[in-house]
């Protein structure tokens, strides 16, 4: 069978199941990948909202009353890592990137085939041991962050089930980061240069550089975490002589970082769908470019403001204000040259374009409280709170969700060659848009007067303003009602997309879609002007 | 054309009039009671201002352009083939930067004048031994505090803060403390990492296991207030709770009076 996979895609192809069943199977073409990290990633987004829901149903009431205490604290636990490590960067990164990258470079697959499957393939078993978790022993309970001593004193299998589900998928992104990097950087086809890619490969380039450099950070960190765990070393365990701070370092080194892999290919996958829904090239290209390394660079360098009251010196807490505070300049150019791609164009008004501005506009919130966050004196008071929850909810939900919804809706008629029908989907977007700033812009509130975050209990003037925060809540889990009804309608029965209904001019609609197995029929078009718009290239008349 | 710009004017001042009234008279912060509370409300004030203009203006423009671009029925073609505009690209790198640069220095200027920047005076090296390194969080001044009795120790532990007086030999549940007196607290943790927050003070500090912190404050309103832990320390953590009561100098002395050990009554 090796010999077979060795020889050449289309050997390969045919040992392997085709229709329906090749999305369970250990397929190497990387369309098929993409969509397995894409499905996979909302099944597990569907639970982590439904621990969301829980949280929120227990804080509609002031005292602990929904869960028992430490169940409250497994359900954030689960909550928080199976949103961060099982649907966005998996989605953001593994599925989108997978999909389309090979096409944006004009290749036929990505560049390591097979390691692109494992990396895959480790993500299903860790989601699932992690959940399981919860069933046996009772799952981790000391928060995503896993903070020593607490998870050193807090029951051991929960814990140790999440450090080695975090391995594996930290190891599946360490794989994808590493075939990213290789497909963007050597298997371009000749003839196109970096500087005319479409834009979401240089946001994964960046991602790529920042996963390879910080994901070994967390897994050493958690493999010295075990160590103390399971062994009574004393590395973070302040009884034996270790140092919990250092632990603080450590995580943050790889977990601010992590926003960026988070948000940087949400950034990367709008600047392809804004130039072709406003009908208008990218703005500002080159810009957007040396944004995105400048994002990469400053990123790595701002991890202790995640530390400001842990009792850092005077010097580092100056240092990473102004150092994470710049982050804005090189963020709020992507902004500033979106939103000058939307100015003079012909914007088609759908159910992609909604999700874009609804980020937009979600993200512009989410970054000014950061800056407000990044100032030593300003996260002292609101350092832990609930102000920090609806900070960090507006940049990986407002931002990143919804840029994940915009790409399904863009995406869909490539990979299935049917249109979602555009009336559920702003039924969906008006539902998530108003659930969630229902949701979470009330609890910036809650954390400036005094709620601290993962709490199953608090003071009691708070539960208004916790109620409207659970109704929105609330719209946002209806909200997926009507995203579920639309996909499978349109997938059996929608209208035909054909093979461009975009009339875009990015490579991977230069062919059928669904796109044939090798991606084009005949060469890969080469393409050195993605956005184009507004000039010969989509001219009729020509 | 010139109704175009002066339409303009008129946004952008209007843009940042109400944005101006919004932050002077919505008020999200809980009461003052500290030194420090002042100080941050006005960092709070001018952070909210400038996030205001920036968040209504690219709310403002985002719709204004989804609106007048949108494309209408039976419509086709291409929006103008603009690639960039380096005027445009500098000028927004400039201001955010200028802004940033700002709010930085100025942010800088609070966390100096709430203490941050202090080195912590040493009355605490009296009890313990020179060698231990304590770490710091806000220290309000260098000023030689000779009240040694409002040097206060607080042991935090899952899940209950408590509070030590040396002075007076004697453990309290409660956290008392005289009005307008510089506070130190001296926190140390039993287990693992708690917090200790007071949002009427603007102030928090973890408590670290294996490392002591201080936290130098000044209470400026008599009243009852909440201690709160806000590290994630266990089930019950959202219980974790105690108070300060800050009292008129005399009430403090008499309550501190009536709680010491006989032995130090002289």
């Amino acid at each position: 069978m090796t010999i077979l996979i060795d020889k050449k895609n289309q050997v390969a192809e045919k040992i392997q199941p085709t229709g329906f069943l090749k999305y369970f199977s250990f397929s190497l073409d990387h369309k098929v990948i993409g969509i397995q990290y894409l499905v996979c990633g909302f099944l597990f987004y569907l639970v982590g909202g439904t621990l969301a829901s829980a949280i929120r149903i227990e804080l509609t009431s002031p005292i602990s009353d929904f869960m028992p205490r430490d169940v409250y604290n497994q359900v954030l636990t689960l909550h928080g890592t199976i949103m961060i490590f099982l649907w966005i960067v998996p989605v953001v990164n593994g599925a989108f990137g997978n999909y389309l990258i090979p096409f944006y470079v004009g290749a036929r697959d990505m560049a390591f085939p097979r390691l692109n499957a494992v990396a895959f393939w480790l993500i299903p078993p860790s989601g699932l041991m992690l959940i399981t978790s919860y069933f046996i022993d009772g799952a981790a309970q000391a928060g995503w962050t896993a903070y020593p001593p607490l998870s050193i004193t807090t029951p051991q299998s929960g814990q140790i089930v999440w450090i080695l589900s975090v391995l594996l998928l930290g190891g599946s992104s360490i794989f994808g980061g590493i075939n990213f990097i290789a497909t963007i950087l050597k298997l371009r086809r000749p003839g196109l240069k970096l500087m005319q890619l479409p834009m979401y490969c240089w946001a994964m380039l960046g991602t790529s550089i920042l996963v390879v450099l910080s994901t070994p950070v967390l897994a050493g960190t958690l493999i010295l975490l075990s160590f103390d765990i399971v062994a009574n070393t004393g590395f973070f365990n302040p009884v034996l002589g270790g140092n919990v701070v250092v632990y603080q370092h450590l995580f943050w080194f790889y977990s601010h970082p992590a926003v960026y892999i988070m948000v940087l290919p949400a950034f990367g996958l709008v600047s392809e769908i804004l130039p072709i829904h406003c009908r208008k090239p990218l703005f500002g290209y080159k810009t957007m470019v040396f944004s995105i390394m400048g994002i990469v660079v400053l990123g790595l360098v701002v991890w202790a403001h995640h530390m400001f009251t842990s009792g850092t010196p005077p010097w580092m807490r100056l240092f990473f204000t102004i150092a994470t505070a710049f982050i804005a300049v090189p963020t709020g150019i992507k902004f500033f040259n979106w939103v000058a791609t939307m100015w003079g164009g012909e914007i088609s008004i759908n159910s992609a374009m909604l999700f874009s501005c609804g980020f937009i506009i979600n993200f512009v919130f989410g970054g000014i409280t950061g800056v407000a966050l990044a100032q030593v004196p300003f996260d002292i008071h609101v350092h832990d709170t609930y102000f920090v929850v609806a900070h960090f909810h507006y940049i990986v939900y407002g931002g990143s969700v919804f840029v994940i919804f915009s790409s399904i809706y863009h995406w869909f008629p490539k990979v299935t060659g049917k249109l979602l029908n555009e009336k559920l989907g702003m039924l969906h977007f008006a539902l998530t848009f108003i659930g969630f700033n229902l949701c979470f812009a009330p609890q910036h509130w809650l954390g400036l007067n005094g709620m601290p975050r993962r709490v199953a209990e608090y003071d009691p003037q708070f539960q208004f303003v916790n109620q409207i925060s659970s109704l929105g809540a609330l719209f946002m889990a209806i909200s997926t009602i009507p995203f579920l009804i639309n996909i499978f309608l349109s997938a059996k029965n929608g209208e035909k997309s054909g093979d461009n209904p975009w009339e875009a001019l990015t490579p991977e609609w230069l062919t059928s879609s669904p796109p044939p197995v090798e991606n084009w029929k005949g060469e890969a078009p080469l393409v050195t002007e993605p956005y184009g718009y507004g000039s010969e290239l989509t001219d009729k008349d020509t | 054309m010139l109704n175009k710009s002066s339409y303009l004017i008129f946004i952008i001042s209007a843009v940042i009039g109400i944005s101006f009234w919004i932050g002077f008279n919505v008020n999200l912060l809980p009461a003052e009671a500290s030194i420090n509370a002042p100080i941050y409300d006005e960092l709070f004030k001018i952070l909210f201002i400038i996030g205001l203009i920036l968040f209504i203006g690219m709310s403002l423009i985002v719709l204004y352009s989804l609106f007048k671009f949108r494309k209408r029925e039976g419509q086709v073609g291409d929006g103008i083939a603009l690639e960039g505009n380096l005027k445009l690209e500098i000028i927004w790198t400039v201001i955010p930067s200028i802004i940033v640069l700002f709010v930085g220095l100025y942010s800088y200027n609070i966390y100096d004048r709430m203490g941050g920047m202090n080195a912590l005076n040493h009355d605490h090296s009296v009890m313990e031994n020179n060698s231990e390194k304590i770490w710091a969080g806000i220290s309000q001044s260098n000023n030689n505090i000779s009240l040694i009795d409002t040097n206060i120790e607080v042991s935090a532990m899952q899940f209950a803060f408590l509070f030590n007086y040396p002075k007076g030999d004697f453990i309290s549940g409660e956290l008392h403390v005289p009005v307008n007196k510089e506070i130190s607290v001296r926190m140390e943790s039993k287990d693992v990492i708690h917090a200790f927050w007071i949002p009427e003070f603007r102030i928090k500090q973890d408590i670290i296991p294996g490392q002591p912190t201080i936290l130098n404050f000044t209470p400026t309103k008599v009243g009852k207030y909440p201690i709160i832990c806000a590290e994630l320390c266990g089930p019950y953590h959202g219980g974790m709770r105690a108070s300060i009561i800050v009292q008129e100098e005399s009430d403090y002395q008499d309550w501190f009076n009536q709680n010491k050990k006989d032995e130090l009554k002289a």
